[in-house]
């Protein structure tokens, strides 16, 4: 169980009240959806919160070809018979941790009603294969983020599962906010990071003019760190900042103009 | 008026009387003015090469051609040696034997002009070599456009020669000698053989000639960055105006400045580099300064400033504007820096010029430019002044208007008011013209109504139907492209009698029920497997081998061996443009079974319509021909999401054959609506009886060419084309136009079979 707790305190800078009422969600053993765009500090939050409250974290990546076993578990095939192994949530759900299940709409739709019976009153999870029903722990708690922005209009969440959380709206942070959390994050100058949130900031603008996503909090993180360790300025934006994101030579162009007008 | 003799002509000076015997006229004009351009040009030509000078003009008297070639050659020529340089002597005998090229030819008659514009020239091009250049396209134009009768004789001058001496150095401001190599080229390629045109062209009296023109600009080309400054707008500035270029080519007198009104941003169509600062640049801080203006600024009465006071202000704003612009993004300090002129500080006299411009360039300079090294302690405090009220803060137009209300009351001079006014070092090209600086409380004198506003509106509701669409065309010959060549009508095809269309139909049963089988083995074919599931309809054998293995090698087994079906619905988009050209009237067979081509394509045309409207595929169907490239015809007959019902089918029973068929221009605009189509694939049909051909295109080449790239283009905006060809004799061109994707139909009487047969093998 210990593996699963967080030792050291994760640098996390509220943006609003989110750390109080995240608080309160968990008294009540409330599940918890967190939405926003890539890179903003969903994750970090979560991991921040499980500190904060001193409970395990399990974390699962969701991806297309997640089954409903690959949460809950299985039967592996062993030489003298079978062994039942648990899967995260079911671990998650045994021993009292939170279980964040990252990306959700990646999974398969099929895969994302086993989290139903967890989320609401009964907290409870039926491994049919094994023929279990698994009362989760008075500590357990469910915790998934999701992107609205990029995902194909194939892949949403259903009704069903989206109305059995409570929901926090997480965006990038103001500018003055950003510039601490990249002070603060890579020791590097405010005066510098003011810049390079700037530069940052042009780039969101195009948002749906070519980019499907902005310059995010971590690439900008990036950026610092490779400010930090000496490298020139403009050479870190470009690298940080503009290649990651873009191959189009008009968007590359004009970011790579705001990047010379801004480190001077 | 007779012929002076040299005698008559009393010279002072025994050198002047040698020069006068050396040129060896007669003429009287040129006697009268001789003596004052000899001194002109003796401050010029070296004394060795004076002979030659002479020498040519004496020549030039000789020509026959009146007194203009001497006097014009006298008057311009020390300008050429001033231009040149020390190459001005090597010029000199290349030049005489142009003019002797003229002379010999029938284009005499453009001596003049050549000599008239020929210094203009020379100080656009600066270097021998340059005006050989110059020398050689002219040659060229002239040998290649003089006109010949049966080919023998060379009998009338050449149209265009002397309209391209004409329009030379304005050419030369805009084009470089490639540009102007390029130019020349076009217009010898297309209009070698009409005369008026020709005229026209090299006049820059045709908008094709403008057009060409525009293409072949120096600098960066509006047309060029337009994406890449809306990106800018927005990224940096968070703006997305409408960007609007105005033209910089074609106006002389006044040149146009950037600007904006509710109707977008106005930019030039065309910025050159300007010493480190690319064009594109320059486009980028045109842009940023009037985001600046329509941030920070307000408009202020202007009723009671005199026109003075209106100038200062303006500076004093463009100044604040920048400032913060700046403020935001410091590179641009680099930028404005770079364009800004830079105002020598007693370059202007206050006794005999009014130096108010001056005073506030040079004060625009000191604000953007800490080090700009100006002594005059008025400026210095106000530019101090400047920076303490933005210290802390935008400011305001307003009390940025004070301050510069300030500054002219204390530098005021009484020579401010003089006519002539110093404008050097004082024009700030990247600023814009501040029209939104200013409201007028009341209306001024002048009447601005020059139209009557209804009349306007009268005009523009007299169009009928669509406006054409313009479509380049591809020049094999040049490998350009000619802008807006072809003209594209789009109507809607006429509607015939619906039961016409179902009387084929009905003809054709036996056919149709074949298709339907087919179309029936078609439809479950699109089934997609879906691999390593842990549970699913099928075990997949590969897998549960590998499970197995791994099992029995004591190793954990991949639980993943089964698989499963999904259904995968088709998703192409099919465009059929059908060839309506004169040729489709001609008759199949004999007696009461002949058949027209187009009878028979009506059939093969309503044939596909009903199977892929069975099938579910989105069909559109179009019908083209051409009457030159003024009015290619593109007729709709049915739409992508028009079901296959009476109203298409009375559109196909109307179709009708007439005038000849220009391919690309019809395929391009086939593709602009296929293009917007969102499908895996996207398909256009071409179902034609020939090559592409036209009546006003004589080298048969040129609209294969351009087909051929029309293909190209669609290719990269991933659409496959195929061509369908029923003529018997189209092998030597369609491999060359379509590559692999095309089919000969031999026997044209099966095309209404083979056609929906084409298709589905073509998606299976």
């Amino acid at each position: 169980m210990s593996d699963y707790c967080i030792l050291e305190e994760p640098f996390y800078q509220p943006q609003g009240r989110e750390v109080g009422l995240y608080e309160a969600a968990y008294a009540a053993r409330l599940p918890v959806m967190v939405k926003g765009p890539t890179g903003c500090g969903k994750s970090r939050f979560v991991e921040y919160m499980a500190w904060k409250l001193g409970k395990p974290l399990i974390t699962v990546a969701c991806n297309e070809d997640m089954t409903a076993s690959d949460l809950v578990g299985r039967y592996l095939l062993e030489a003298n018979g079978t062994r039942w192994l648990d899967g995260p949530l079911t671990t998650a759900a045994r021993i009292g941790a939170i279980c964040y299940l990252d990306e959700i709409v990646e999974a398969r739709q099929d895969t994302t009603v086993v989290i139903h019976p967890l989320t609401d009153h009964r907290r409870t999870l039926p491994l049919d294969k094994k023929g279990e029903l698994v009362q989760a722990h008075p500590d357990f708690q469910l915790v998934i983020s999701y992107n609205p922005g990029y995902q194909s209009l194939m892949k949403d969440l259903k009704q069903s599962t989206k109305q059995r959380f409570t929901a926090f709206d997480f965006d990038y942070p103001a500018p003055e906010l950003e510039t601490t959390i990249l002070a603060k994050e890579t020791g590097l100058a405010e005066g510098t990071a003011a810049k390079l949130v700037k530069v940052g900031q042009a780039g969101r603008n195009l948002k749906g003019h070519g980019l499907d996503e902005g310059i995010s909090t971590r690439l900008l993180v990036y950026a610092a760190t490779l400010i930090k360790r000496g490298v020139d300025a403009r050479d870190a934006c470009r690298m940080a900042l503009v290649r990651p994101i873009t191959d189009d030579a008009d968007i590359r162009a004009t970011l790579d103009h705001a990047i010379d007008s801004t480190f001077v | 008026m007779a012929d002076v003799d040299s005698d008559l002509v009393a010279y002072q000076h025994p050198l002047m009387r040698q020069y006068w015997a050396r040129l060896d006229s007669r003429f009287p004009q040129v006697a009268e003015v001789f003596e004052e351009m000899m001194a002109e040009a003796l401050l010029v030509i070296d004394r060795p090469d004076l002979d030659a000078y002479l020498d040519a003009a004496g020549f030039l008297g000789k020509l026959g051609r009146g007194v203009e070639p001497i006097l014009v050659f006298l008057e311009e020529w020390p300008s050429v040696v001033a231009a040149m340089g020390k190459e001005g002597h090597i010029v000199l005998p290349r030049v005489m034997d142009f003019v002797k090229a003229m002379q010999k030819s029938p284009n005499g008659k453009a001596i003049a002009p050549f000599l008239q514009t020929l210094a203009a020239v020379a100080r656009r091009l600066q270097s021998a070599e340059q005006l050989q250049h110059y020398l050689d396209i002219a040659r060229d134009l002239m040998t290649r456009t003089t006109g010949s009768i049966h080919g023998h004789h060379t009998t009338f001058p050449s149209p265009g020669l002397p309209q391209l001496f004409e329009q030379a150095p304005r050419l030369l401001e805009l084009l470089s000698i490639g540009g102007l190599k390029n130019w020349v080229e076009y217009g010898i390629r297309n209009y070698s053989h009409h005369p008026e045109r020709q005229e026209e062209y090299f006049g820059l009296r045709l908008a094709d000639s403008r057009a060409v023109l525009q293409r072949e600009r120096r600098g960066t080309l509006f047309a060029d960055v337009e994406r890449q400054l809306s990106l800018y707008l927005r990224a940096l500035w968070r703006d997305d105006d409408q960007l609007v270029p105005y033209s910089t080519a074609f106006d002389e007198l006044r040149k146009p400045v950037p600007y904006y009104d509710r109707l977008g941003l106005r930019v030039p169509d065309v910025f050159e580099d300007s010493g480190a600062i690319a064009g594109i640049d320059r486009y980028r801080a045109v842009l940023a300064h009037m985001v600046g203006h329509r941030r920070w600024s307000t408009p202020q009465i202007a009723d009671n400033w005199s026109p003075f006071q209106r100038m200062a202000v303006e500076f004093f704003e463009d100044c604040r504007v920048e400032t913060l612009l700046i403020r935001e993004f410091p590179g641009l300090r680099r930028i404005f820096r770079a364009l800004h002129p830079k105002p020598v500080e007693d370059a202007c006299d206050p006794e005999t010029t009014s130096c108010l411009r001056h005073r506030l360039a040079m004060f625009s300079r000191a604000c953007l430019d800490p080090d700009h090294g100006y002594r005059d302690a008025d400026l210095n405090e106000f530019v101090r002044r400047f920076h303490a009220l933005l210290a802390d803060g935008p400011a305001s137009t307003a009390e940025i208007a004070g301050l510069a209300l300030a500054y002219v009351a204390r530098t005021r001079r009484q020579s401010d008011q003089l006519p002539k006014v110093r404008f050097e070092d004082t024009v700030i090209d990247y600023r814009d013209d501040n029209r939104h600086l200013w409201t007028f409380i009341e209306d001024s004198d002048d009447e601005d109504f020059f139209d009557d506003p209804n009349k306007q509106l009268a005009k523009e509701s007299e169009i009928v139907g669509l406006p054409p669409r313009h479509y380049h065309e591809w020049d094999y010959a040049t490998q350009t492209f000619r802008p807006d060549w072809a003209s594209v009508y789009e109507a809607l095809h006429p509607s015939g009698n619906s039961a016409d269309i179902d009387k084929l139909l009905l003809k054709h049963a036996a056919l149709a029920k074949q298709l339907k089988r087919l179309l029936d083995l078609l439809k479950p074919q699109d089934k997609v497997r879906i691999r390593y599931q842990e549970e699913g309809s099928e075990l997949d054998l590969d897998v549960a081998l590998r499970a197995l293995i791994d099992f029995k090698g004591g190793a954990t087994p991949d639980p993943r061996i089964n698989m499963s079906h999904r259904t995968d619905g088709r998703d192409i988009a099919v465009l059929l443009l059908v060839d309506l050209s004169e040729s489709l009237k001609q008759k199949l067979g004999a007696g009461e079974a002949a058949q027209t081509i187009l009878e028979l394509s009506q059939e093969a045309v309503s044939l596909l319509a009903w199977a892929i409207d069975r099938l579910g595929d989105p069909l559109a169907i179009a019908g083209f021909h051409s009457n030159t490239r003024h009015e290619v015809r593109y007729q709709h007959i049915k739409g992508f999401s028009e079901r296959w019902d009476d109203t298409v089918k009375a559109r196909v029973a109307a179709m009708e054959a007439g005038w000849s068929t220009r391919m690309g221009a019809a395929l391009r605009h086939a593709g602009h609506y296929l293009g917007a189509r969102k499908a895996d694939k996207r398909i256009l049909l071409l179902l034609t009886d020939g090559e592409p051909a036209d009546i006003d295109v004589t080298d048969p080449q040129h609209l294969r060419a351009d087909t051929k790239k029309a293909v190209e283009e669609l290719d990269a905006q991933g659409i496959a084309t195929f061509c369908l060809s029923l003529d018997p004799g189209a092998d030597e061109y369609v491999r060359e136009i379509f590559g692999n994707r095309f089919r000969v139909l031999d026997r044209i009487e099966r095309l209404p079979e083979q056609l929906p047969m084409l298709y589905l093998s073509l998606t299976k």
